[in-house]
């Protein structure tokens, strides 16, 4: 966020904590509704509210392409193939038994552990940039030119790599959906 | 800053994508959990790019566009094995060869 009045940022952060506990909410409901239709919607509903996180977090272009692609192009995809073999209506539930919840349950906890062990690393000194500096980067380049200018000059022969990777995996899905070539 | 709750947020969603993806037997569902584990990356990605700059946005750029290829190429290989076994429960498809 560049430059806020203290009441501003009292509001953006209530923003910020009311996404985080709504998508972490969705996201378990997601794991446990048994209808695929279902847990595509909560799921699209993580990314809407991951979206309104990344505003807060100055990423405007990257929020603006989470709804453009994931939201818009994945989960249509998903519900299109969902509906498409017929498998959105509720059938027998597709959860694992009483051992199988145990060890799921027992590896995400393990995983969480782990993960909120690595945020106590410290981030080596002098890399980190001062304060605000991201926001005043894209307040005065704009959003999309403060990524683009890396992303076509920094990271050009990636960016073409991805182009390939696209086209193999445009090739590929033909492929393997096509019943006769 | 929002740094530390953001990193929290993105360890939570992502055990919660493992969570699924061991508790679940339908392809389609487990396909979703991964995209979810993706997000959570992405998050941290973002959250991280405030302090080290803006490099940490154009990854976030590419993991969507493997997300894309990888979501296109995946749900036509579970159409493929729906035609094959009538079926997206694991538990029925444990042959490499139908």
């Amino acid at each position: 966020m560049g430059p806020l009045r203290p009441e501003g940022r009292v509001v953006a952060n209530l923003v910020f904590y009311a996404a985080c506990i709504i998508a972490i909410v969705s996201a378990v409901l997601c794991i446990t509704r048994r209808s695929p239709v279902a847990s595509a919607l909560w799921l699209v509903n993580v990314l809407f509210n991951l979206s309104v996180i990344y505003v807060l977090l100055d990423a405007h272009f990257i929020a603006a392409v989470q709804i453009l692609v994931y939201a818009g192009a994945i989960m249509v995809l998903f519900l299109f193939v969902i509906m498409l073999l017929n498998v959105g209506r509720p059938g027998p539930s597709d959860i694992k038994g009483a051992g199988g919840k145990l060890i799921a349950l027992v590896a995400g906890l393990v995983m969480l552990a782990e993960l909120l062990a690595l945020r106590n690393v410290r981030m080596p000194p002098g890399q980190a940039l001062p304060d605000g500096a991201v926001a005043r980067m894209v307040e005065q380049q704009g959003a999309v030119q403060a990524i683009a200018l890396p992303l076509f000059q920094q990271y050009l022969i990636p960016f073409e790599i991805t182009s390939v990777m696209l086209l193999a995996a445009v090739v590929g899905a033909v492929v393997l959906a096509k019943r006769k070539l | 800053m929002l740094l530390g709750p953001s990193l929290l947020v993105s360890a939570i969603l992502f055990s919660i994508g493992v969570v699924g993806v061991l508790l679940r037997r339908n392809a389609i569902v487990i396909f979703m959990c991964v995209e979810l584990m993706l997000n959570a990356v992405n998050l941290t990605f973002v959250a991280l790019s405030r302090q080290l700059g803006l490099d940490g946005q154009v990854f976030v750029f590419f993991v969507m566009t493997v997300a894309a290829a990888e979501a296109a190429v995946g749900l036509a290989i579970i159409i493929a094995l729906y035609r094959h076994r009538d079926t997206v429960n694991l538990d029925n498809i444990n042959l490499l060869r139908g």
